[in-house]
């Protein structure tokens, strides 16, 4: 099969890649070009560990092909901190201890990202439904909740 | 120097903070890598071909095609795994697990592998494999396997442990007893007696993470594996076992794991990943896909449970007995043993009585999940203690708490217990808040019990001080949820140092003395015993060092708050010299500086919890909604309370999910129909409440801080806790988890229809 050439922009810097018609965005950000943040849980878009931001749209970049990404903006957990400076949700998921293992932990800081930009004041129920498309086996939730919470609070008064 | 283990009660200065864990920024800014995460140059993509039977002869393989497609590099079956295993049974089970020999046993067998240039190829790859299955009748159901006239999976198999050696083969591999007194003289002194039935539906430990690989191994024999587990040492030994390597040729490093569990306590797919590699001659990655993870890894037994239990009007329990079979898959386990142990551990009992069966069916290989087996028998003892207290119409809470083991009842299971936190936890539970807070219409509240028993095992633990002063801590027990950070805690503890002096890391299997894995809520326990031991076996050397530089008997030299400290009148004006100081010196006072550790860490002490839940049911529909949740359980002494609350939180969670949704639907056909997290509901962060708790500290006499494990007991009590509320709120008692709509309507209408 011929490769598909993509040119297109992760965390603000532009990439350019072959992929095969069938990859998906997942396999492309993982195996080639080396962005292991992104998790694959499932496949099939059950488990959100593989989210990212695709031009401002929550979404499970293993249910995206890579040559979708064309001339996109993508964003991944590796974007989220300012050089050795923790994004809000970053540092209240650590002081909250909102990770147990932390294979979710991406998928979660991503979607909460994208909630709160979206709604940057949500109430308990409003964050429980904005991250159920993300699971996590160890926590029970408690603690993510909230370090959204507590991030919320912070950005909205920074 | 030997080493005194036993508590002795202190003020602490790091232990009991709640600082962030050393391994956090990595993990998220996406930097921490897992499984999947570590690639080699020139590695191949490794792929594993499942049975689609259930029960099937394989009467041959034939892989000449996949060999000969472009890019395919290895394809190997079971011939290329020869029984090295000499005659241990356990072994030959896990080696037939990862690759059947003669019959597929269960859907998702493996029968064989490819390794092939990339992913496509692979796939290509095993669908050119012909296999020839002469498919056999199966059998799922745990009750219809003990059947004489089920299909047999093993025809070697003769029931062990009873009275007569059986003449006929069997799928019931071993019975096992438990007890003491006289049950049928207990029952006839009870005023009120209950007997139930109850069935547990077989559920995954869903750790987010598929089990994932690279294995090398070389041409010199040598060999590494990078892969996700519980316990790289046991990893180790299993592969070198089964490859015939020696252990000490195979490196194996721990990755980040995410999650287990229990489930990844045990090889699958890494015997092939390493017969793959020492095929093709070139590094393999196997990773499995979810549905791999569901059909083919460790789910926990089903279960058919009965229970009797008998008590006086005072609210004395005269006499309980248990009957508890269990699927292990389709090898021998022990699965139904350990339930037949924790059923009625948290009670006083005069007179009890468990049986348990180990039942084979045709279900992937049974794994430990948290707490292995013990949810299912307390969901039955539990519930049948709450349906009598109602008979004899006594508070729940107040008949669990006047039948409560206590320090120096001897447990049902056996041993005599030390100082232990049943009565506690009930104490506090009845206490709570929680338990006066009103209910409305179709609200039901539960409550139950739960143990375990925690385990200590081996452990090997290194403390290197740096010549700057700082600590470096390598440990052999996998951190599964922030163990690094609880440990670096107690090195600091110990030496008298800040936190942020001391860096822990998981050692690899070549740096480091073999290690028991991370199971049993072992740990925080065993390595943080050992990190004791190593961190005094520092300070020796460090008041050597300081007695060499100040020109003085060690013996005058004591170790205060991170300091050597010269004792006597004779040494008042020498001052104090800090670690800093005396690991700066070091090069010219012997050399390096370090503490070292081996030991069995021997007196896990038990663990108890009590859980209160609300449950709203809606009677129309059946579904159900957790309303509140409380968690109280004995810590015997929170090192890090926040990730002790977050193993309470897990726990609870993971137990609500196996409570309410979450079960193997087998189709006749002996097909796993609900192999994906879309079919396989697991709670997600809408279905729940913020899980309250409240940790107890009841010092364990054998552990230096009293430390206790923690992981596991919080998934005992929900199953119980969930059941009595639902069977509250809804009016009917639930015999059969999960308690899933379709199964509460069912009940309340047959109970309408009366």
């Amino acid at each position: 099969m011929a490769g598909v050439a993509v040119s297109t922009t992760i965390n603000g810097d532009n990439f350019e890649y072959l992929c095969q018609p069938d990859e998906t965005l997942l396999d492309v950000l993982r195996d080639r070009l080396g962005l292991t943040g992104a998790k694959e849980g499932c496949g099939t878009g059950d488990c959100g560990a593989c989210s990212i931001i695709l031009d401002d749209r929550l979404v499970c970049s293993c249910l995206v092909l890579g040559a979708e990404a064309e001339g996109r903006r993508v964003e991944t957990v590796e974007g989220m901190a300012h050089g050795d400076r923790l994004h809000p949700l970053q540092q209240k998921f650590l002081e909250h201890a909102a990770l147990q293992c932390g294979i979710c932990t991406p998928g979660f800081l991503i979607a909460a990202k994208d909630l709160l930009a979206k709604n940057p004041d949500p109430t308990e129920e409003e964050i429980r439904f904005g991250l159920a498309g993300n699971l996590c086996r160890c926590t029970g939730y408690d603690k993510i909740v909230r370090a959204v919470q507590d991030a919320a609070s912070v950005m909205k008064g920074a | 120097m030997n080493f005194d283990p036993r508590y002795s009660g202190r003020n602490f200065t790091s232990v009991g903070t709640r600082p962030i864990r050393p391994d956090g920024v990595d993990k998220v800014t996406g930097r921490a890598r897992y499984g999947a995460d570590f690639n080699m140059a020139g590695q191949l993509v490794g792929r594993v071909l499942r049975s689609p039977h259930a029960h099937a002869t394989i009467r041959k393989i034939d892989t000449s095609k996949a060999e000969k497609l472009p890019g395919v590099k290895a394809v190997i079956t079971a011939a290329d795994l020869p029984d090295l295993t000499d005659g241990d049974a356990a072994m030959y089970d896990i080696l037939d697990n990862c690759m059947a020999r003669k019959k597929a046993l269960y859907d998702g067998h493996a029968v064989a592998a490819v390794a092939a240039v990339d992913a496509r190829i692979a796939r290509q790859a095993l669908k050119l494999i012909e296999v020839d299955y002469e498919v056999l009748p199966h059998v799922t159901d745990v009750d219809e396997a003990m059947k004489h006239t089920a299909p047999l999976l093993n025809d070697a198999i003769f029931t062990e442990g009873l009275e007569e050696k059986p003449v006929k083969p069997s799928n019931v591999t071993k019975r096992t007893q438990y007890g003491h007194g006289d049950i049928h003289e207990g029952f006839g002194q009870a005023d009120f007696v209950v007997e139930r039935s109850f069935k547990t539906e077989q559920t995954h430990q869903g750790y987010i993470e598929p089990h994932a690989c690279v294995a090398n191994v070389s041409s010199d024999g040598t060999a590494d594996l990078w892969v996700c587990t519980q316990g790289h040492f046991v990893y180790r030994q299993h592969c070198a076992q089964l490859l015939g390597m020696e252990a000490s040729k195979l490196r194996v490093t721990s990755s980040e794991i995410g999650g287990g569990f229990g489930g990844k306590t045990h090889v699958w797919a890494e015997p092939v990943a390493l017969a793959l590699s020492r095929k093709a001659g070139r590094p393999v990655k196997l990773v499995m896909t979810r549905d791999e993870v569901f059909r083919a890894s460790g789910p926990t037994s089903a279960t058919s449970i009965d229970v009797k239990i008998g008590a006086r009007k005072d609210g004395t329990i005269t006499a309980a007995e248990a009957t508890l079979r269990y699927s292990c898959g389709p090898y021998a386990g022990m699965w139904a043993e350990i339930g037949a142990m924790t059923a009625f551990a948290c009670y006083r009992l005069e007179n009890v009585k468990t049986v348990g069966y180990e039942v084979l069916v045709n279900r992937p290989k049974t794994a430990a999940y948290r707490a292995p087996s013990a949810p299912m028998a307390a969901f039955a003892v539990e519930s049948a203690i709450d349906e009598l207290a109602k008979e004899i119409d006594m508070d729940p809470v107040e008949f669990r708490i006047r039948n409560a083991a206590q320090e120096g009842t001897r447990s049902s299971y056996g041993p005599v217990y030390g100082p232990i936190g049943i009565g506690p936890t009930l104490e506090a539970a009845k206490n709570h808040p929680h338990m006066k807070a009103p209910l409305g219409k179709n609200q039901g509240r539960g409550m139950a019990c739960g143990f375990w028993f925690n385990f200590g095992g081996q452990t090997c633990t290194d403390l290197n001080i740096g010549m700057d002063g700082s600590v470096s801590l390598a440990v052999g027990t996998v951190d599964v949820g922030g163990s690094r950070a609880s440990l670096s805690l107690v090195a600091a503890e110990e030496l008298g140092i800040a936190y942020e002096q001391v860096k822990a890391v998981v050692a690899d299997t070549s740096s480091l003395g073999y290690n028991d894995m991370t199971d049993g809520s072992r740990g925080t326990f065993s390595s943080s015993m050992a990190t004791i031991s190593a961190a005094r076996n520092a300070i020796k050397v460090l008041r050597e060092r300081a007695a060499q530089m100040w020109d003085i008997s060690v013996d005058d030299v004591a170790w205060e708050q991170g300091h050597a400290v010269a004792k006597g009148e004779k040494h008042g004006n020498l001052g104090k010299l800090s670690l800093k100081e005396i690991a700066a010196e070091s090069g010219k006072t012997g050399g390096p500086i370090a503490g070292h550790s081996e030991l069995v860490a021997d007196g896990a002490g038990v663990s108890f919890a009590t859980h209160i839940c609300d449950i709203e049911v809606d009677p129309e529909t059946g579904a159900t909604k957790v309303l509140r949740y409380t968690v109280v359980q004995d810590a015997g002494k929170a090192v890090h309370p926040t990730y002790v609350e977050g193993q309470y939180q897990g726990g609870a969670a993971q137990g609500i999910g196996w409570a309410l949704n979450e079960e193997y639907i087998y189709g006749k056909d002996g097909r796993l129909q609900n192999a994906g997290f879309l079919d396989y509901r697991i709670p997600v962060c809408s279905d729940l409440p913020m899980i309250d708790t409240q940790i107890l500290e009841i010092p364990n006499p054998n552990h230096p801080y009293g430390v206790r494990g923690v992981g596991e007991t919080s998934i005992v009590p929900p199953l119980a806790a969930i059941a009595n509320a639902v069977s509250n709120a809804a009016g009917v008692r639930m015999t059969h988890i999960p308690m899933s709509p379709p199964r509460i309507l069912a009940a309340i209408e047959a109970e309408r229809a009366g």
